[in-house]
């Protein structure tokens, strides 16, 4: 009884794979923060990949096929078709295969433009690929989220985790650069995007030779609009920040997705290659920043131009 | 290089003993020697033991005198209920500064020293990586003594690896192995009716077979593997994935508030959960394997395959409960067989005890092949000792025994035990 020998794993003994440079260093103050660093030699470590065990109802990361399936047909697909009425565009813009970073605006309490976004990959694409989302450390270590959202297919957002998705399992990535500052911002400073960042996205993208494929969505400023801050309350609670909505806190935890039915309009922009930059074009921090500030400036102005363009916040 | 002359430290933990049965079987290992505080807990054939404590001077003198080529340090306590922690800080930290002190200096023989470690040196955080490689440090200063002395260990390693540029030093880290020889906080949280979980967490967690930790060990003795590697078997699961591999169910009991007063009053209950396992059940972690792999290595056992290996041995225990192994360290016996004049060489042991000559390992493993039944020896054996041998024994090597038991002794116990062990496999 051997169930699932590793299918991949062809590569045969090496004894010289290990970089030069990896030899065994002095442990140095553990209090620096861990460098995304570049698997070495990704190629040939790819071929190196634990093969997946079809028995099994999770993957390594942690999603459960059955979890996020019951998910998808009950209340994304509600949410999708019936509650938001996504409108996509330029769904071609999402590559077939190969790894891709999905790159959008944040907006909402409890934001629902994650699930609407890998939804409308999952409704409109001709290769319907599952979503890696990334979300906050924070929700690792909070008790409910910790155990509900790896299933959901959320992954914390770290370097080393995006670039293991992208580079070695060339999946799809969909990252918020702007954060938690995105879905904390009040009503009032809807649809203006926050920093993005230090651009870390952009050298996840460009370590892993993967393109960018920024994506403007509006509505979900509207669903969950956040009328004020209560930090007293988020001290207490420990969530990473303490909203009100129409919906919360009055109505409880029910009322964190108590979303208002707005109109989504989801645009898929074309995609920015990050492959043609040069060798190691991380290293280069002002072109990090510029191709960083390049994607902000054109979801921004897409996002301005949709809600330009739209009648109806509802309709 | 190949290692010829190899001295283990840390012969009487498990993964010592078994390290030294394995490299007995090769030709071309002309000596190994164990050394440790306390006798070894498996039978060994041609390795010595030498009792001396972790000091630097008495090791140094072995390291002289048999001109050892290769160190293998054991000896690391990965596992905080094992001992106190003061004594887990003077084997972890103040032995292992010793251990390196013996094979240091520039007329020492040593060519390669490989240090078993533990994945405990990455900690358990909310910010980790979900898969950590060797180049990440951890991202926050160690939280618990066990953690702070691995750290502090594996940088009196990572010093001398710098000061000996000559000396291939391999540090391997593993990651919680289980099995059914292994007796360690998980297997004791995995052997409850029921597994107590931290409400509202599910954590990702990687093990890896007894198996693999003593082959990982002897891939590395017997091929250059410069620098660190992670030792975890294929596949992170999630905690509720194993629970349900084992075929019992899990209890989100323990509060995600005031988990430490809750663990401690666990302990009073007779439920041990130590302060690194606490975090791994709240935040769990994954290691990145590829590198290991990279130099050759095949694991044999997925992290599934090892839970489901663990499940299969806890539902065979209580038939081999008396059956386990009665082997004791007898000096005066084992260096009789060793060295006496009158031990011939074929006769029960080998007694070679330098350059052996290919008797290998012949006489210790046989009931363990698949033809265990065509065996002279087979019809000597106790019913309880075909018993605890059986789950190494693959489906055809059953149905060969079962045919074979009934033919000749036909004893219930046997045949049932078989009977069981073939209905499990089959149900799985």
């Amino acid at each position: 009884m051997t169930p699932a020998r590793r299918a991949r794993g062809g590569a045969g003994p090496r004894a010289d794979a290990t970089a030069p440079g990896t030899r065994l260093a002095p442990v140095d103050p553990p209090t620096t923060p861990p460098e995304d660093s570049p698997a070495p030699a990704g190629a040939e470590l790819r071929d190196l990949l634990p093969a997946i065990e079809p028995e099994r109802r999770l993957d390594d990361w942690g999603r459960s096929e059955r979890i996020e399936g019951l998910f998808d047909r009950t209340v994304a697909d509600f949410l999708y078709h019936l509650w938001f009425r996504c409108e996509v565009e330029g769904i071609q813009n999402v590559p077939a295969d190969g790894g891709a970073l999905v790159v959008s605006n944040h907006a909402g309490a409890l934001p629902p433009d994650a699930a609407m976004i890998a939804k409308a990959i999952r409704e409109e694409h001709p290769r319907a690929r599952p979503l890696h989302i990334t979300v906050e450390h924070f929700f690792k270590g909070y008790p409910g989220f910790s155990a509900l959202l790896p299933k959901l297919g959320c992954v914390p957002a770290h370097p080393a985790n995006v670039h293991r998705l992208l580079c070695d399992e060339r999946q799809l990535v969909l990252v918020f650069p702007e954060g938690r500052k995105g879905t904390e911002k009040l009503y009032k400073d809807r649809y203006r995007l926050r920093r993005f960042g230090r651009g870390g996205f952009v050298e996840a993208a460009m370590r892993a030779r993967t393109p960018i494929v920024p994506v403007a969505v509006v509505g979900a400023e509207e669903a969950a609009p956040i009328f004020a801050q209560v930090p007293a309350l988020k001290k207490l609670t420990g969530l990473i920040y303490f909203p009100i909505t129409p919906t919360f806190p009055h109505f409880g935890v029910l009322g964190m997705v108590g979303y208002l039915p707005a109109k989504f309009r989801i645009r898929f922009l074309p995609a920015v290659p990050t492959d043609d930059m040069g060798e190691e074009p991380w290293t280069d921090k002002g072109l990090v920043q510029r191709v960083s500030d390049e994607v902000r400036e054109t979801i921004q102005a897409e996002v301005l131009d949709m809600v330009q363009r739209r009648r109806s916040v509802w309709l | 290089m190949p290692s010829r002359r190899i001295l283990i430290t840390g012969v009487s933990t498990y993964w010592g003993g078994r390290l030294a049965q394995q490299l007995e079987a090769y030709d071309d290992v002309e000596a190994i020697i164990g050394v440790d505080r306390n006798p070894p807990k498996v039978e060994l054939q041609r390795a010595e033991f030498v009792q001396v404590a972790d000091s630097h001077s008495l090791i140094r003198r072995i390291v002289d005198a048999a001109e050892i080529d290769t160190l293998v340090d054991t000896r690391l306590v990965v596992d905080s209920i094992v001992t106190t922690p003061r004594l887990a800080h003077e084997n972890n930290a103040i032995g292992t500064l010793n251990v390196l002190a013996a094979c240091n200096g520039p007329d020492s023989p040593v060519r390669k020293v490989v240090f078993k470690s533990s994945d405990h040196y990455y900690g358990c955080e909310q910010d980790d990586p979900a898969f950590f490689t060797e180049e990440m440090v951890r991202p926050h200063p160690p939280r618990t003594s066990l953690e702070r002395d691995i750290v502090d260990a594996e940088r009196s390693v990572g010093d001398f690896a710098a000061r000996h540029p000559d000396v291939t030093v391999t540090v391997l880290r593993f990651a919680n192995g289980l099995g059914p020889d292994l007796r360690t906080s998980w297997s004791r949280l995995f052997a409850l009716p029921v597994v107590p979980m931290i409400l509202g967490f599910d954590p990702r967690l990687q093990f890896i077979h007894e198996d693999d930790i003593v082959g990982c060990l002897e891939h590395a003795v017997r091929h250059d593997t410069d620098g660190v590697h992670n030792c975890a078997a294929d596949g992170v699961l999630a905690l509720s994935e194993v629970v349900g591999l084992l075929g019992k169910s899990y209890a989100p009991v323990l509060p995600p508030w005031g988990t430490g007063v809750a663990a401690a009053a666990a302990r009073r209950l007779g439920v041990q959960i130590p302060p690194e396992m606490l975090r791994q059940m709240r935040f769990g972690r994954g290691l990145d394997n590829r590198r290991f792999k990279a130099t050759g290595y095949r694991y044999r056992h997925t992290t599934r395959e090892t839970v489901i290996r663990l499940g299969e041995h806890q539902r065979l225990e209580p038939l081999l409960r008396g059956a386990g192994e009665s082997y004791r360290y007898e000096r005066e016996l084992e260096e009789f067989l060793r060295y006496s004049p009158s031990v011939r060489a074929n006769a029960g042991r080998p007694a070679e005890v330098e350059g052996g000559t290919g008797t290998g390992d012949a006489g210790e493993r046989a009931p363990r092949d698949a033809a265990a039944a065509d065996r002279p020896g087979y019809d000597d054996l106790r019913a309880d000792e075909v018993v605890a041998l059986l789950p190494s024994l693959d489906q055809d090597a059953l149905r060969a025994l079962y045919a074979h038991e009934t033919a000749h002794h036909g004893r219930r116990t046997v045949l049932r035990a078989i009977e069981r062990l073939q209905r499990w496999e089959a149900e799985s």
